[in-house]
């Protein structure tokens, strides 16, 4: 079970940002429990300052911007 | 070097859709094909290569170069990777609330938001192309001038008492500093997606904006501008004023750039009219009413006002 949170203040980019990661857990049957955190405060204290910001299993893994698939495969995989 | 554009404009107008040149409307339907053909070939050809050299840098990094200088390094610091960081719109608050955590003063930090929308690399290369390389680098000087201009205004107003209180409580945690994958099938991926997400999110704003530019270009005789804005001592802060409720990315203000340049326009007149369309935005003052309070978006508008009819006089004294 991965634990995901998508850090954004409620923006395209990172609803687009979840919605792939949910897309890639499906495609490869990787159970994932994915929340979006939309508060600022809490966004700023996970160390995030470019958003979408994806923390797997409570490390920050990317920052800025809608990830890769292919980055997504390796965190979901790893 | 782009002339097959002008003959595919030439093709369709003439002699597919039989208008005559030299007509309003002819002239107009020509000036959109060209520009629409030209524009987004270009458009995707740098955004791609841009991405494909990430010639570019994270808001992380800006963060760690520009804490901790003197103003007299900070300032164009700010404004110089202001021009060269992309980030979305709605990073904006964590950007701003991380950049003062970091201890970097308030004007420096507004001056890097100023110079942000105003300059960016695709923006600066597609007006190099377009209008020539002198243009865009009057740009990029007016640009990153107001940038400084703006910041250091907000330095001497002594404006961070307009700064949301809890702002200054927010401690962060280590900054992530996110891993690159730089290799050649991870840029060409990263390019791609670029391509995608760039060119989809500003789109309509280059196709309004060719719009707007071919009208202009056909329906409005250079008589008009020659009467009203060329020696008008007023047309610098009526540029500001028009540009200001107005928005659009800068790749968008680029063919109406190009209209009113041909018409005769000066060129710090229509400089300014550029940056005030692509640096005030409604869209991003809702967003930063989040972290300021609505005295310093105000003045932050007044200032930025200011300064763009600053430079407008300026570069029309200069260059014309």
């Amino acid at each position: 079970m991965k634990d995901i949170i998508v850090y954004g203040s409620d923006c395209t980019n990172c609803h687009n940002t979840k919605e792939l990661i949910r897309q890639v857990a499906e495609a490869l049957g990787v159970a994932a429990d994915i929340r979006e955190v939309t508060d600022t405060v809490e966004i700023m204290r996970a160390g995030v300052m470019s958003t979408p910001g994806v923390a797997v299993n409570g490390e920050v893994v990317h920052a800025g911007g809608v990830p890769t698939r292919e980055a997504i495969e390796g965190w979901l995989k790893g | 070097m782009f002339a097959v554009f002008t003959r595919l404009a030439d093709l369709i107008a003439w002699n597919l859709l039989g208008l005559t040149p030299g007509s309003r409307l002819g002239e107009a339907v020509h000036f959109f094909i060209e520009d629409v053909t030209k524009i987004f070939f270009l458009l995707t050809v740098i955004v791609f290569l841009m991405g494909f050299l990430r010639a570019m840098i994270a808001p992380e990094k800006v963060r760690e170069l520009v804490a901790g200088r003197s103003r007299f390094v900070s300032y164009p610091l700010a404004v110089m990777l202001g021009a060269v960081t992309p980030f979305c719109s709605c990073s904006s608050v964590p950007l701003f609330i991380g950049f003062l955590e970091a201890g970097i003063p308030l004007g420096v930090t507004m001056a890097f938001l100023i110079a942000s929308p105003m300059i960016n690399e695709v923006a600066v290369v597609l007006l190099g192309a377009i209008m020539g390389w002198k243009v865009a680098a009057l740009y990029v000087i007016a640009g990153l001038t107001v940038g400084i201009l703006g910041g250091l205004l907000i330095e001497a107003l002594k404006l961070e008492k307009w700064v949301e209180d809890y702002v200054w409580q927010i401690r962060m945690g280590k900054v992530a500093a996110p891993k690159v994958d730089t290799s050649l099938t991870a840029r060409l991926a990263f390019a791609r997606a670029e391509v995608k997400e760039i060119v989809g999110r500003i789109w309509t704003f280059v196709l309004l904006g060719v719009a707007v530019g071919a009208l202009l270009h056909g329906f409005v005789p250079a008589s008009f501008f020659a009467q009203y804005a060329a020696g008008n001592p007023f047309a610098v802060p009526l540029a500001a004023v028009i540009g200001i409720p107005l928005y659009s990315n800068a790749s968008g203000v680029i063919p109406i750039v190009e209209s009113l340049i041909g018409k005769g326009l000066p060129i710090g007149t229509v400089l300014t009219l550029m940056m005030s369309v692509a640096a005030i935005s409604l869209p991003e003052m809702i967003i930063l009413r989040k972290v300021l309070k609505p005295q310093l978006i105000a003045t932050f508008t007044a200032v930025l006002f200011v300064s763009f009819i600053i430079v407008g006089y300026l570069f029309n004294g200069l260059f014309t």
